[in-house]
């Protein structure tokens, strides 16, 4: 794997995470996708559901409703609507 | 001339409110700090969102465009938001930004212009409802903290008038906090959309961005989106400059009125000494007399 991704979940009221990670998954409108450091850029809505945030083992969860995916060189960002980290 | 029992109670009351605005500089400062924290944690969103829509925007071009990101092609039909806040008791906060639209709204007026107004935050409709209040087309309350609900309600209801073919052109008015003594009102366009406005450039190295479903239906769900993002965060730099504002203000009603109560003081003691003066030599003339 070459090296890390750089991803920042923000909502409106908040940034809820920024930081360099393994993997993240999400739940776009048109399907469920991973994405990896090195990723080719990419933006999807996203549907309601939740992102996984992989970090050397350990994964965080995050509930998201409505909002973007953005994935480009730097890494990527999430905007979302409504975001909460699942207990 | 007052009498001493007047000026002792003139003296109190100068100093009980002296005690509120002490407290409500204090109580200011302390929301200042958090409505700064608000607006400092808002703006990563509002400067991605800008970025992605610049992006976006730069890929779309000709009659496929969405509107709300060209505008209808006219500007006649002009609806002008006003951000304020709900509560006085700010110096000269909410009629700056009252003033500034008012001065717009009647150059668009002059020139022949149909303005349409929509006021967010009570102060702003009290003051503008006697002037135009036939053009009030909606007016909301901030309602304590912004909150992103609100926003959405306020962009709902531009959605609604522009999607009916009511408006060309919206505005926005509100203040914007530079530091905690300037806040400058400040006019933003909101349709036509500003694109690239200070929107960091993403560079994609080369590569293709590609788009799921496609660009144009992100942008058409993102631009109102954009709508919301743009209100709240007026609404939050409002918040921030309001308390700014109140502090700054309440500071100068607290210094005053410590002011006032060292002339009064002063001229309490000088009449309160001429009386005794008064009195002794009364009584040594009368003394001399017998």
């Amino acid at each position: 794997m070459a090296g890390k991704l750089h991803f920042s979940l923000v909502s409106p009221q908040r940034e809820l995470f920024s930081g360099d990670v393994d993997q993240v998954d999400a739940a776009g409108t048109e399907g469920d996708f991973g994405v990896l450091a090195g990723h080719a850029p990419f933006m999807t809505a996203l549907r309601e559901g939740v992102v996984t945030v992989h970090n050397g083992g350990k994964t965080t969860v995050f509930e998201v409703k409505g909002g973007f995916a953005d994935v480009t060189a730097e890494g990527l960002t999430i905007l979302a609507e409504q975001a909460v980290e699942a207990a | 001339m007052a009498s001493l029992k007047e000026m002792r109670s003139r003296i109190g009351s100068v100093k009980a409110t002296q005690k509120i605005t002490k407290a409500m500089q204090m109580v200011a400062a302390a929301k200042l700090r958090r409505a700064q924290d608000a607006a400092q944690n808002a703006r990563p969103y509002a400067e991605r969102m800008a970025a992605v829509i610049a992006n976006l925007a730069a890929g779309v071009s000709g009659d496929g465009a969405p509107r709300l990101l060209v505008g209808t092609g006219q500007d006649q039909r002009q609806l002008v938001i006003v951000a304020t806040a709900d509560r006085g008791l700010a110096g000269g906060f909410n009629t700056s930004i009252v003033r500034m639209a008012r001065e717009r709204i009647a150059r668009l007026i002059a020139e022949g212009k149909d303005v349409s107004i929509i006021t967010l935050g009570k102060k702003g409709y009290d003051q503008l409802k006697r002037l135009y209040g036939s053009r009030i087309v909606a007016s909301f309350d901030v309602g304590g903290n912004p909150s992103l609900e609100t926003a959405q309600l306020v962009a709902e209801k531009v959605a609604d008038l522009f999607d009916a073919g009511e408006i060309d052109v919206v505005s926005l008015a509100y203040s914007k906090f530079k530091s905690v003594v300037t806040q400058t009102p400040t006019f933003t366009r909101l349709i036509p959309a500003q694109v690239g406005a200070g929107a960091p450039e993403i560079d994609l190295k080369g590569a293709a961005y590609e788009y799921e479903p496609d660009g144009e239906t992100i942008l058409e769900t993102l631009l109102p989106r954009n709508l919301t993002t743009q209100l709240f965060s007026a609404t939050l730099e409002n918040q921030a400059g309001f308390f700014a504002s109140q502090m700054a203000a309440m500071d100068n009603a607290t210094r005053n009125a410590g002011d006032m109560i060292a002339a009064l003081t002063l001229q309490y003691n000088r009449s309160r000494q001429a009386q005794i003066t008064k009195e002794l030599i009364e009584i040594i003339s009368g003394a001399e007399a017998l």
